[in-house]
């Protein structure tokens, strides 16, 4: 249980924050600039601000109102930094342990063992920083805050100066740490499709406020955010389980509240649950059941919202047994078809806009299935 | 009598390197404590504790020493109490030559100190601070493995500033065989007095070999230190 509630100004910012959240992942999101990193810094106690009340677990670290400021090595809040900042005169294994010297109960052999075999860096003990990869720092960087024993980790974009490759290597591991460590996390970003997979909790940040908190799917449906969220890359959640495999094809077959989805093949367990995160853009409306058509997928749902702004693009949300599902048309096709709030409709979904940033493991089965997903 | 020195030879070589450890001895933690201050402290009069520092630099050696002579002589302001109650007396002692060589190598000592603790990276000390330690932890466990580089250069800079230190040296101490004539006024006595020029020249080849070695083990030290903290 986190509870923040911050003011601050830096020069000509502003930054005026309240959120609360129940362990779990927790995405601040925004643009560069939305004060992320400054409110993030504000948990840590890396700075003291103007007023402001940070309490994790009902112990509070900051409470200007009766001038309480924990300094941050007092914290025991956990910082894996965008830049990994890695100690370079001391190696892998001198900066795992670093934060054990100062731990209240010193990890132990077998948890730095674990914490090892679970980032996967057994390999690098010996190594100085200078000689890893990006993606082998950033490992390292969350293996050391984990094992100072945090009762919160904080992120700031710890995948942000990794190329594509990398941070399909670290995601799993982020899972890992949310399902497995089950450590309360605080997740900087600024990219949806991690946001999507990883965040149960979304904080929308904007212009040194919060623009929106809730559970993510809700959020990311909200078309008024679009602008927040980003339109190119906006999309729904949906919350799915493996049904069925169908070997003859390549394929596997997902329940949703609302119907079945065909993807392209994952190696999962039959009964393994899995969120999909549904691009607008990949979303087609028929008024009905369509004939002689190519797309696999299609979800019977009503229109609830028309989101319809200036330019020729239109925002849809539909209503599919009580998830949401987000299309982009044109206003002409809205027009065509008529479209209205309580309409029926369905939503035509090919199999191969799924590809693997579509795919969020919720279950231990799921991690590092990335790798198997075909690309179409 | 070794390598043909002779005893007042020898007596100087000697007289020079105790001078010159003790000076980079004894100015080493005060050195270390005015760099802090210098590159982090925001307090009144930083600006004047800087210029302060930086004087025997820019003054001439001679005033540093007369300086010295009106601080620490017998009846100077520090010299009497301190002889008094201390029992630690600079006036024509060795220690005089040591506490001159020291003041004259501070600056430099310095400056190589604060570069290097301008080049730390400061993020790493924050955290360092997240990971569970204090300021004291933070300063013994990373800033002080990242600016030793610096350390050992400013070492060396002060001890080879001390064995060359002539003029405040004997303003101060005066050239006293055996208790203040060090390297260099030793060197300068053998001129002075005819046939001198042989007992001159081996000092000489002393005093290059001397800083020749000092420069040599400074570079290798520096490189493994640097690298370390380049986390090769």
């Amino acid at each position: 249980m986190l509870s923040v509630s911050l003011s601050h100004r830096l020069g000509d910012f502003v930054l005026d924050v309240a959120f609360d959240s129940e362990g779990g992942l927790t995405a601040l999101f925004g643009r560069s600039g939305a004060g992320k990193t400054s409110l993030v810094n504000a948990i840590a106690g890396l700075y003291r601000p103007e007023r402001g009340y940070v309490a994790v677990d009902g112990e509070v670290l900051t409470d200007s109102a009766i001038g309480r400021f924990l300094p941050p090595h007092r914290r025991r809040v956990g910082y894996v930094f965008q830049e990994g900042r890695l100690f370079p005169h001391l190696d892998v294994r001198q900066n795992l342990l670093y934060g054990t010297w100062f731990a209240p109960r010193r990890a132990g052999t077998a948890e730095l063992d674990h914490i090892v075999g679970l980032l996967g860096i057994g390999h690098l003990l010996g190594r100085r920083p200078a000689g890893l990869s990006g993606g082998e720092k950033q490992r390292v960087a969350i293996g050391r805050a984990l094992l100072a024993r945090p009762r919160l980790l904080i992120m700031d974009e710890p995948l942000a100066s990794l190329d594509e490759g990398r941070r399909a290597e670290i995601l799993p591991y982020i899972e890992r740490l949310r399902d497995e460590v089950r450590v309360p996390i605080v997740y900087v970003s600024h990219s949806i499709p991690e946001v999507a997979r990883l965040a149960t909790t979304l904080v929308v940040l904007s212009e040194g406020k919060v623009a929106a908190i809730g559970p993510t799917a809700e959020i990311m449906s909200r078309l008024d955010l679009f602008p927040l969220t980003g339109r190119a890359e906006a999309g729904a959640i949906l919350a799915t389980r493996v049904a069925a495999h169908d070997a003859a094809f390549g394929l596997t077959i997902l329940r949703a509240a609302s119907g079945e989805l065909r993807v392209p093949h994952l190696d999962l367990p039959v009964g393994a649950a899995l969120r999909v995160r549904i691009r607008a853009r990949d979303v087609m409306i028929a008024l009905a059941p369509p004939q002689g058509l190519s797309a696999l997928n299609v979800l019977p749902g009503t229109v609830a919202e028309i989101a319809a702004g200036d330019g020729p693009i239109v925002q849809i949300r539909l209503d599919c047994a009580g998830e949401p599902l987000i299309a982009r048309l044109t206003r002409r096709s809205v027009e065509t078809l008529g479209l209205r709030p309580g309409l029926p409709v369905c939503a035509v979904i090919k199999s191969i806009a799924f590809d693997h940033h579509s795919f969020a493991g919720a279950a231990p089965g799921a991690v590092g299935s990335d790798a198997e997903i075909a690309d179409g | 009598m070794a390598l043909g020195f002779s005893p007042e030879e020898l007596t100087a070589i000697k007289l020079s390197l105790r001078v010159g450890f003790w000076a980079m001895a004894t100015s080493l933690p005060v050195a270390l404590l005015v760099a802090m201050l210098l590159a982090r402290g925001r307090f009144w009069g930083r600006s004047l504790l800087n210029v302060v520092v930086h004087l025997p630099l820019v003054m001439p050696p001679v005033v540093t020493g007369y300086v010295l002579l009106i601080l620490f002589g017998r009846r100077g302001a520090l010299g009497a109490p301190l002889a008094e109650y201390l029992g630690i007396v600079f006036a024509f002692r060795w220690t005089g030559a040591a506490l001159a060589s020291a003041v004259m190598g501070f600056p430099l000592m310095v400056r190589a100190m604060r570069l290097s603790i301008d080049a730390v990276d400061r993020r790493l000390e924050d955290a360092a601070a997240t990971l569970g330690a204090n300021r004291a932890w933070v300063w013994l466990t990373v800033t002080l493995p990242l600016i030793l580089p610096g350390i050992v250069a400013g070492m060396i800079l002060s001890f080879a500033r001390a064995l060359g230190e002539f003029g405040a040296t004997i303003t101060f101490v005066s050239n006293i065989p055996g208790e203040t004539q060090t390297l260099p006024t030793a060197i300068y006595t053998f001129l002075q007095v005819p046939g001198g020029d042989a007992g001159a020249l081996r000092l000489t080849l002393v005093s290059v070999a001397i800083s020749v070695t000092a420069l040599f083990a400074s570079e290798a030290i520096a490189q493994r230190a640097s690298r370390r903290a380049a986390g090769l």
